[in-house]
Formats: C-alpha cells, sequence, structure tokens
C-alpha cells in the first residue's frame, strides 16, 4: 500500500520497436512522489521514447504501465493528462499562429465559457513571473512571433499551470537547450521549489552538470535499456560518462589517432557565420577534419548550410573552393528517398558521373552500391531493397555512402550519428579518418563530446558565433561546456 | 501465374482492366456493334487527356502542393495561336505548332516565376495566371471561330487502319517521357524533389531548375495540345480546354501516380485517359443525361483517389 | 503590423478609385448596387475559409453553391421541408467528406475536384434549364433596404462579426485553427483532430448552403452554372484577406474585406474605367499577384 501511494508512475519491461530498429528493450522505471529523476544517456538511447511512453503519445509494444500502484490498460495521452502526468517535449509543441493565452487554452481543456480568454491570459502569465521573474512576454504575443528562448519559456511554464486536472509529474526533455545560462538557472531553481513541495520530475539533460547538481536520483539509459539507477550523489561526472558508455571508443580512437596534418595543405573553406561579431572564422584546408562544438541547436547546422549553398551561390563571408557534399543527421527529414532502393539512395548525388551518353546506367549504379557495400559495410542481402529495408545505423551508412561515393573534396556532417549503435560509429570513423588521410576535407558539426577526438580543430558554438577556436590537445569536455555557456559552467 | 502476380503488381494495371470493362459493358450492350470504332474512337479523344496528363504528372509529382491549375486556359490560348500563325495555309503549319509551343512553354515558365518570385503556393500561382490567360484569349481570338489549314485537320485525324496517327506518336512520346523519368537526371531529380524537396537539395539536386524546366514542359504541352484540339475539332475556341483541368489531374490520380509526390507512372495515364473517354462514350451509349454522366464520373474520381489513397495529401 | 492593415488598405485604394472615376458611385444607391453580389461572395469566402484554417481546399464550393441555388429555386419554394432536407443532407455530405479525408489521408484538392463535378451533376438533375424562383421570404430579405447604410455593407458587418466571435474568440474556435497551426501538438494535448476536421468542413458547407441561397435571393431564379465562378472568387478572397494556405493562419473579418474588394474590383471599378469585359477576368488575377506580391515586399522589409 505504502508504494502504490509513492510511485506516481511504474513501467515493468517496457518495450518499443520501430522497423528493425529496437528502441527500447524490456526497460524498468518509476518515479516516487517528490523526487527530480534525472535521465541520461547518448543520443538514440531510448530516452525521449521511453518519456513517450510516460506521456502516452507512444504504446509499448510490451510491458506494464502503473499510476499510483493502479495498472492503466487503456493508457493515452488524455489518459495522462487526467492522471496528472505532463511532458514538455523537446520538439516544440505551440502553435505558431496562435497567441500564448490561446496556446495555454489548448493544454487545458477546462477553460472555456465567458471570460476564458483573461483566464488563460491570466494563468499564463502569472506562471511564467513565478518561474522567469524578467521574461518580458505578454500573454498577447503570438507564438511564432517569438524567438526560440521564449518559446522554450513559455512551452515549460505552460507545463506548469494547473486548471482542473492535478498535476503530479512533469517531464521536462532538454529544457536548456534553447536557453541562456541566467534563464536556465531561474528554471532549475523553480523545479528544485517545485519537487520540495511534493511535486515531481524527470530531469533529462546534455549538461550533465545540470542533472548531478538537481537530480535526486539519476537513471542511465544505453541501447535501449536501463544500465544504473542510484541516488545522484552515488555519481560523478566520471561514472556517469563511463555508464552511459562511449569510453571505450573514446580510447580506442586516442591510441589510433594519427599525428596532426601539415598546416601547409591548400585552403577549401573559410566560412565566418552571418552574426560572427568579432574576427573568428572557421578555416579548413585539404585533409583536416574540423569539428564543430556547443550545444544543440547554437548555430553550427546553420552554417554548414551556409557552406553548402555557397557551393553553387556566392555568398558573402564565405569562400568554399571544392564540390560539397552532405551528410545528413535527421535522416527522415534531409536525407533519405522513402520510395527508393538503396542503390538509387546513394547514387543520387553521383548522377552526372553515372550517365552512358543522355541515360543513366544501371549497371554503373549497381557497381557503386556494391562498392560501398564491401567499403562501409551496409548489411543487406540486395542493394535493390527499399533504404527503410535497412536498420538505422545501415541507413545512416548509405548517407555516408552517397556523400564520399560522390566526387565532393568537402563533406559536411551534421551530426550524423544521432541515435547509431556503437559499433557503426566505429566503423564510420575510421573511414571518415581515412578518407581524410586521403585529402578529403571533413566539417563535423556533432553534439557527442568524445566524437570530437577524431578532429584536428574543435570551434565551438554560441548563440550563431564561433566563441572558442580548440586544438586537438587542449580538448575536454569541461572546456567545452565551459564556452558553450559562457561564464556558468 | 507468375505474370499474372507482376502485372497485378503494377499499379496501371488497373486502368486498363477498367477501360476494358467499360469497353466489354458498352459492346455488349449494342449486341458487339461498333466495338473497332469506338476504340479507334476512344484513342483519338485520349491522346489529348495524355498528352496534358503526362505534363501535370510530372508537375504533381513534384511532391505536396505542385499542380498546374493554368491547363485549360493555356489550351484555349495556345489553340487561337496555332490557329491564327496557320492562318489557314498548309505552308505554316510547323510555324503555327512550335508558336503553340513557345506560347504554352512562356505561360509555364511565367506560372515558376509567379511561384518563385512571390513565393506564394503553386495553386494560386497557376490560377491567378490562369484569369490573366483566359482574358488575353478571349480579346485576342474575339468572336472568331478560326479554322485550321486543310493539311493539319487531317493529320489531326489520320488513321492508319482505324489507328489513329496521332495515338501512335502520342504512344511514342509517352515511351520518351517513361525513359526520361526513369533513365535520365531529370527524371531523377523530379522524383527526389518530389519524394523529400529539402532531402533533394541537400543531396546535390539543382531544385530551382528542375521546378522550373517542370512547369515549362507543362506548359508547352499544354500548348502543343491546344494546337492538335484545333486541328481535330476543325478550329480554336477560348473553352477548347476546359474539359482538361480536371481530366488532367483525375488520369494522373487513376494512373497510379502518388499525389503525395515523388512516384511517378507514365503508362497509367494512358490506361487512365482510355477508361475515361470510354466511360464517357458508355454513358452516352447508355442514353444518361448530362447530370448523371457528371454526377457518375466525380462519383468515380472520388472513389478512385478514396481507394488510392491513404498517403500524405496533394498540399 | 503593415501586412495585417493590406486587406483594408486594398478594399480603400479600390473605393477611391471608384470615388476618383465616379463620384456619384458613392451613394447609398450606388453601394447598394455595386455590391448587389457581395453578399454571396462574402459568405462563399468564408465557407472556403474555414477548410483552409485546417490546411485544405475546397475546389468544389462553386458548384456547391450552384447545387444549393437550384435547390433554393426549386424544392425549398414548393416543398419546403424536403428542401430544407436536403440543405442540411448536403451540409452532412460535407461534414463526411471532411471525415473521408482525414481517415484516410486523401488530399483534398481531388476530392473536391471530383465532388465539383457531383455538386455539377447533382444541379443539372435539379435544375435540367435555367429557371425556378426564389421563396418570397428569401427574396424580401435580400431586397431589403434599411436606413442610411446599404444592405450588403450591413450584411457583410454581421458575417465578418459573426465569423471573428466564433473562430477567433471561443475556445473551441482557438482549437479549429490551432489544428491548422501544429496538428500533432493538439493530437498531444488530446484533442480529435477527427473532429475539428469535421467540424470545419461542416461549416464550409453551412456557409455554402448559405451563399447558395443569398445568391439565388438576389437573381430570383437559378441556373446549374450560377456558382461556378465561385470557386476562383473565394480562394481569392481568402488569400486577399491576409489568409494562408497552410498554418491556420486566417482572418475573418480580412476574408470579408477581400470578398468586398474582389465585388467591387470585378465589374463596377473595371467599367468606370472603361475595360472592356474582356479584360474583368485578368483584372481580378493582376490584383491577386499585385496583392501577393505587396505582400512579400512587405514581410522583407519587417523582417
Amino acid at each position: 500500500m505504502l508504494e502504490a501511494n509513492t510511485n506516481i508512475i511504474r513501467l515493468n519491461g517496457a518495450e518499443k520497436h520501430f522497423g528493425a530498429v529496437r528502441a527500447l528493450n524490456g526497460v524498468d522505471f518509476h518515479v516516487v512522489s517528490g523526487e527530480c529523476v534525472g535521465l541520461v544517456g547518448h543520443n538514440g538511447a531510448g530516452k525521449s521514447t521511453l518519456m513517450h511512453m510516460v506521456a502516452g503519445t507512444l504504446r509499448p509494444d510490451g510491458g506494464e504501465i502503473a499510476v499510483r500502484g493502479n495498472a492503466e490498460t487503456e493508457y493515452s495521452v488524455a489518459r495522462a493528462l487526467k492522471l496528472g502526468i505532463r511532458c514538455v517535449f523537446q520538439e516544440l509543441s505551440l502553435c505558431p499562429n496562435l497567441s500564448i493565452a490561446e496556446n495555454t487554452r489548448i493544454n487545458h481543456p477546462a477553460l472555456t465559457g465567458f471570460g476564458w480568454r483573461r483566464k488563460a491570459a491570466a494563468l499564463i502569465a502569472a506562471k511564467l513571473d513565478e518561474i522567469f521573474p524578467d521574461h518580458g512576454i505578454s500573454a498577447d504575443d503570438v507564438a511564432g512571433d517569438l524567438s526560440i528562448g521564449r518559446r522554450q519559456m513559455v512551452e515549460v511554464a505552460r507545463a506548469f499551470t494547473v486548471t482542473r486536472d492535478p498535476l503530479d509529474l512533469v517531464i521536462l526533455d532538454e529544457p536548456t537547450s534553447s536557453l541562456d545560462a541566467h534563464t536556465a538557472g531561474q528554471l532549475l531553481a523553480f523545479v528544485r521549489r517545485f519537487v520540495a513541495s511534493g511535486g515531481s520530475c524527470i530531469l533529462i539533460s546534455h549538461v550533465l552538470g545540470e542533472v548531478l547538481q538537481n537530480a535526486d536520483r539519476i537513471v542511465v539509459m544505453r541501447d535501449g535499456k536501463v544500465v544504473a539507477a542510484d541516488a545522484a550523489t552515488a555519481f560523478d561526472r566520471d561514472r556517469l560518462v563511463a555508464t552511459m558508455g562511449g569510453a571505450e571508443a573514446r580510447e580506442k580512437i586516442a591510441t589510433e589517432f594519427a599525428a596532426a596534418r601539415p598546416a601547409g595543405s591548400p585552403v577549401r573553406v573559410r566560412a565566418r557565420p552571418a552574426r560572427q561579431e568579432d574576427g573568428k572564422e572557421l578555416v579548413a584546408r585539404a585533409g583536416e577534419i574540423i569539428g564543430l562544438a556547443g550545444l544543440a541547436g547554437h548555430g553550427q547546422t546553420d552554417l554548414l548550410l551556409a557552406i553548402f549553398a555557397a557551393a553553387t551561390r556566392r555568398k558573402p563571408g564565405i569562400e568554399v573552393t571544392a564540390p560539397v557534399a552532405l551528410v545528413a543527421g535527421d535522416r527522415q527529414s534531409d536525407g533519405i528517398f522513402p520510395q527508393w532502393s538503396i542503390s538509387e539512395n546513394i547514387g543520387i548525388r553521383s548522377l552526372s558521373q553515372l550517365r552512358k551518353g543522355l541515360l543513366i546506367s544501371p549497371q554503373r549504379e549497381a557497381a557503386l552500391a556494391e562498392f560501398w557495400k564491401q567499403k562501409i559495410g551496409i548489411r543487406t542481402p540486395d542493394m535493390a531493397n527499399n533504404i527503410f529495408s535497412l536498420s538505422g545505423g545501415n541507413q545512416q551508412k548509405a548517407l555516408f555512402a552517397r556523400a564520399l561515393g560522390s566526387d565532393a573534396e568537402i563533406v559536411l556532417m551534421d551530426d550524423p550519428m544521432r541515435g547509431v549503435d556503437i559499433g557503426t560509429k566505429l566503423e564510420v570513423y575510421e573511414l571518415v579518418r581515412e578518407e581524410a588521410a586521403k585529402g578529403r576535407t571533413f566539417l563535423w558539426y556533432t553534439t557527442e563530446t568524445e566524437e570530437l577526438d577524431n578532429c584536428d580543430h574543435i570551434h565551438v558554438f554560441k548563440n550563431g558565433r564561433i566563441v572558442a577556436h580548440l586544438g586537438r590537445d587542449e580538448l575536454t569536455e569541461e572546456k567545452i561546456i565551459q564556452s558553450s555557456f559562457g561564464d556558468a559552467a | 501465374m507468375t505474370l499474372l502476380r507482376t502485372l497485378t503488381a503494377k499499379p496501371w494495371i488497373w486502368s486498363f482492366l477498367g477501360a476494358l470493362l467499360v469497353w466489354l459493358a458498352t459492346i455488349a450492350f449494342t449486341g458487339g456493334y461498333g466495338g473497332g470504332g469506338m476504340v479507334t474512337a476512344a484513342l483519338s479523344l485520349a491522346v489529348f487527356t495524355v498528352i496534358v496528363g503526362v505534363g501535370q504528372m510530372f508537375v504533381i509529382t513534384l511532391g505536396p502542393g505542385n499542380v498546374d491549375l493554368s491547363l485549360p486556359a493555356n489550351i484555349g490560348l495556345a489553340s487561337a495561336v496555332a490557329m491564327k500563325v496557320m492562318g489557314g495555309s498548309d505552308s505554316m503549319i510547323v510555324v503555327g505548332l512550335l508558336a503553340a509551343i513557345a506560347c504554352g512553354a512562356a505561360i509555364g515558365a511565367v506560372n515558376y516565376l509567379l511561384i518563385w518570385a512571390l513565393r506564394i503556393p503553386p495553386i494560386i500561382a497557376t490560377l491567378s495566371a490562369s484569369f490573366i490567360i483566359q482574358s488575353i484569349d478571349i480579346s485576342y481570338g474575339r468572336g472568331l471561330q478560326i479554322k485550321p489549314p486543310p493539311g493539319f485537320a487531317s493529320f489531326t485525324n489520320w488513321q492508319i487502319l482505324g489507328i489513329p496517327v496521332l495515338a501512335i506518336l502520342t504512344v511514342l512520346f509517352t515511351i520518351g517521357a517513361a525513359i526520361a523519368l526513369q533513365r535520365m537526371i531529370y527524371g531523377r531529380s523530379v522524383l527526389a524533389i518530389g519524394q523529400n524537396i529539402r532531402a533533394a537539395w541537400l543531396a546535390g539536386v539543382n531544385v530551382g531548375r528542375i521546378r522550373f524546366l517542370t512547369y515549362t514542359l507543362s506548359g508547352a504541352l499544354g500548348g502543343i495540345d491546344g494546337a492538335l484540339l484545333a486541328g481535330y475539332f476543325r478550329g480554336a475556341n477560348v473553352d477548347i480546354g476546359n474539359e482538361y483541368l480536371l481530366a488532367s489531374i483525375a488520369v494522373v490520380v487513376i494512373g497510379g501516380t502518388s499525389v503525395a509526390g515523388g512516384k511517378a507512372n507514365v503508362p497509367g495515364v494512358w490506361g487512365a485517359a482510355l477508361f475515361l473517354v470510354l466511360l464517357l462514350t458508355m454513358l452516352n451509349t447508355f442514353g444518361v443525361s448530362a447530370g448523371v454522366r457528371l454526377l457518375l464520373t466525380g462519383l468515380i474520381i472520388v472513389g478512385v483517389i478514396t481507394v488510392a489513397g491513404g498517403e500524405k495529401a496533394l498540399r | 503590423m503593415l501586412r495585417s492593415l493590406l486587406p483594408a488598405l486594398s478594399l480603400a485604394l479600390v473605393v477611391i478609385a471608384i470615388a476618383w472615376l465616379n463620384p456619384r458611385a458613392i451613394s447609398y444607391f450606388g453601394f447598394t448596387l455595386m455590391l448587389n453580389l457581395a453578399i454571396p461572395i462574402a459568405l462563399a469566402t468564408i465557407a472556403q475559409m474555414f477548410v483552409i484554417a485546417g490546411n485544405e481546399l475546397d475546389l468544389s464550393i462553386g458548384t456547391f453553391v450552384g447545387f444549393v441555388g437550384c435547390v433554393t429555386a426549386t424544392w425549398l419554394k414548393d416543398a419546403p421541408l424536403l428542401g430544407v432536407i436536403i440543405l442540411v443532407g448536403a451540409i452532412g455530405v460535407y461534414a463526411l467528406l471532411g471525415a473521408l479525408i482525414h481517415l484516410r489521408n486523401l488530399p483534398s484538392i481531388v476530392v473536391t475536384l471530383g465532388m465539383s463535378f457531383v455538386w455539377q451533376g447533382l444541379a443539372i438533375l435539379v435544375l435540367p434549364k435555367p429557371g425556378g424562383k426564389a421563396p418570397d421570404w428569401l427574396l424580401s430579405l435580400m431586397a431589403f433596404k434599411p436606413p442610411y447604410i446599404p444592405f450588403p455593407i450591413i450584411a457583410a458587418l454581421v458575417i465578418a462579426a459573426v465569423v471573428h466571435f466564433g473562430l477567433m474568440r471561443t475556445s473551441y474556435g482557438v482549437i479549429l485553427r490551432g489544428s491548422g497551426g501544429n496538428p500533432a501538438a493538439l493530437r498531444r494535448a488530446g484533442w480529435s483532430l477527427l473532429r475539428t476536421k469535421i467540424t470545419l468542413f461542416a461549416l464550409t458547407g453551412l456557409f455554402g448552403v448559405l451563399s447558395g441561397m443569398a445568391l439565388i435571393g438576389i437573381t430570383t431564379s437559378a441556373d446549374a452554372n450560377i456558382g461556378n465562378g465561385y470557386t476562383l472568387l473565394a480562394i481569392a478572397g481568402v488569400i486577399l484577406g491576409g489568409g494562408e494556405f497552410v498554418g491556420g493562419r486566417v482572418s475573418p473579418i480580412g476574408a470579408v474585406l477581400g470578398a468586398l474588394t474582389l465585388a467591387l474590383a470585378a465589374s463596377p471599378l473595371l467599367t468606370f474605367m472603361h475595360i472592356p469585359p474582356d479584360w474583368q477576368v485578368a483584372a481580378n488575377g493582376a490584383i491577386l499577384i499585385i496583392v501577393l506580391a505587396a505582400r512579400v515586399l512587405i514581410s522583407r522589409r519587417e523582417r
């Protein structure tokens, strides 16, 4: 009986598959009332999938969900909301065409009848005042007109507003990703007050310091499983990093890594971010691997896209001297052609080389695909199969094959290892270093610090600008976090 | 058995089956009388739908939101331009045809210019353009019924062994279109853009140029269609293209091309065009009224898209 | 800021142009005459606006208006009960289309293009030859001459106010617009997208019915092709009124202003400018392009 009262939610043996990808592999997870649970793990470890289950937006393929000790067979978003469980999703869920007050109304079925607009406006304004005292947002502002940071503030504040339904558990998935250090601090202080007053929170963050300082208990996930769960005081940064995995990879890279390349090779890319005010710029020479680091969404992708666009049309501030190819990180929206076979997906970047006369030669296309199947190890019986017959990691390999099989001398990588298993990663790292040794230039944006070990130089980004330039030997996670956050580590 | 299975796996087979069924139903009604003549007539008429249908297919394959609503106005204007340039003289046939193609291509290019410069959805761009084209046509072709040169009129009606020559030429053209779609950089690029325009750009496809070419191609095909229609029906007029707005979209959809973009089907355009023409012939043979004919045509289109649907929308 | 004033600005420009070309037109009778067809156009525009709010498009609204007109001039006069049942049933068909489009994930432009033939066919079946007569109560309603302000202007104000309140101020109106703005977020908040789509399509049907009835109240008799031009007018009106095709950004007041602009620009202005009727269709296209171009310029400046 005691457990039934204190456990807000409990999942037993939760499982979820997406096609060939096993996102969750029998996970046990629970949250007690009045605690803040920190959830950490690399991209693709299954954190988001697990949280979608807690919020009711995804149904598990196997396992049980119980809320306050009662088994829930028909668990859904509506049910979760009724039971006082809410989620602030990583991707923004405001309606850009509606005002802040109207967006608040969407989450509160009880806000109806005469005067609902005034009530909604008062509700959200009071919560914004409480969490972010100097927010400067009006309830009449249209969501689409706000900056991304302010939208995130609204979204967090909205999750903590209460009308008819209770509020017991709030899931915060990377809530500080678009906030500056000051507002991030305000939010985390509020989370601690909320937990102290008896509420519960799940805090997901890439900034391990945030989790270590604010969580009562930390759950570590890896490859769709929970690999450690303990009181926060039992962890320090090194233990967290070690448990999350990737340490072996790091050692392997460190031992294999060759000496720095000669500085005299020709300049391939010279680029300054549009918002850069000082003289800092990114210079990449033939054979170099340049890392773009910093928190997610701080202008790294924008710079890569600007360089990509500058290869075909002249742009001020960016100089590109060789053909460019891009490896997308968000496979579904930026990379994959869902109707096509694996070979067609690889061949699209090289169509003019695959031609015989006016027509594309099927033999040459197949030969290109077969070459990269062997070289990069794409695991499939037939390259003529649809691209979706591959697992996520192998789809990503096909995208690498598309770029590396082309005539591009410069390869841009937009955080391409999201949600990819460690084995694939090691294979691709090796290939990238091999290609760089042959003279190709790589610009590599990554959110995973240990990948930066592959790079010759690292540029750290903050608010659309380059704020620091690190050589390979100066690289530590602390240094990057320090630069990413300015003075607040 | 395996032949049957590979055939039923092709999305275009259904439109041909539908056409066959409608044909059988009609000759069963007439007691076998006029079956051959019906095929000849259907081929002659289907040609005009196929030509604009192929243009519309490339446009729709560009992905959600892409559609050319200016085709009817385009056909009307091009028919007038062709007839005026030909001026009833056989020696001017080629020049007239070229003028019609140029007129159509110019309309297509303007369409894309509007889409690109004003960043407006193709639906509203081609719609606004069609308003203007319509007016130009009304004032340009004002009042007079312009006759085609006798040589052109007989060319568009020319048959060999009951098979219209125009249909044979159009089959050759569609084979060319199918090759362009699957085996040329242009076609591959169209398919890539239709599946995911952003991914296509990031994979090095010149998105702007391919879209420009596609709208221009659709316009040029509308232009040539206008000239041929004027020859076949012995005269240009403003309303000559009206039925080709729905027809061009319908043959694309019924023919198995995905309205979500990125998946096109050339043979299906032929099957669907024959199906629609034969359906009209059948309803006429049965003696149903114009109201019932429209009603059934509409219901069949809604029915086909409902059965074939389940993918993301055209907008 | 400037952008939201654009619909009112376009209308003012057209009125000023008319006043300059023919000052006598700016009078009670002038407006009553010039805005003769503004009410059905405004209602059809509002109808189109509802589907556009849900990221869909209705290419059948014109023939639907024609069908409603034919029913109004025949059944509604001769057998009112049956007429009402048919019209309510037609709204039900719209609701079903909304459900079908949502459940089967169909492209609305193909479905409604097909439906445009269905409505036209039905219209011809109901009224094979032009004719029929509007019910007397409808005739006297549309011929209403209030003091001081012409009836079309009062009607436009009422339509704009009612729809603005319903869609922009009520709590369910927010959900309807949200379904166009971010459907995924709405679903996550526990709302039914099927219900919003059905509601939006039913509202389109309802305003289509009102438009057809108003049209017959003015023209007194019907014709199966009477509404054909309304599909394009309605889309143009929504866009002129500041609406956008995706993202749930629509404005009922803007849509009514857009409809009035089109009604004035379509024939009175051009007649005063001595532009031959041949070019009146082109003028509609040109106005659309000019307004869209102005919008692009303004949003570039504001960025």
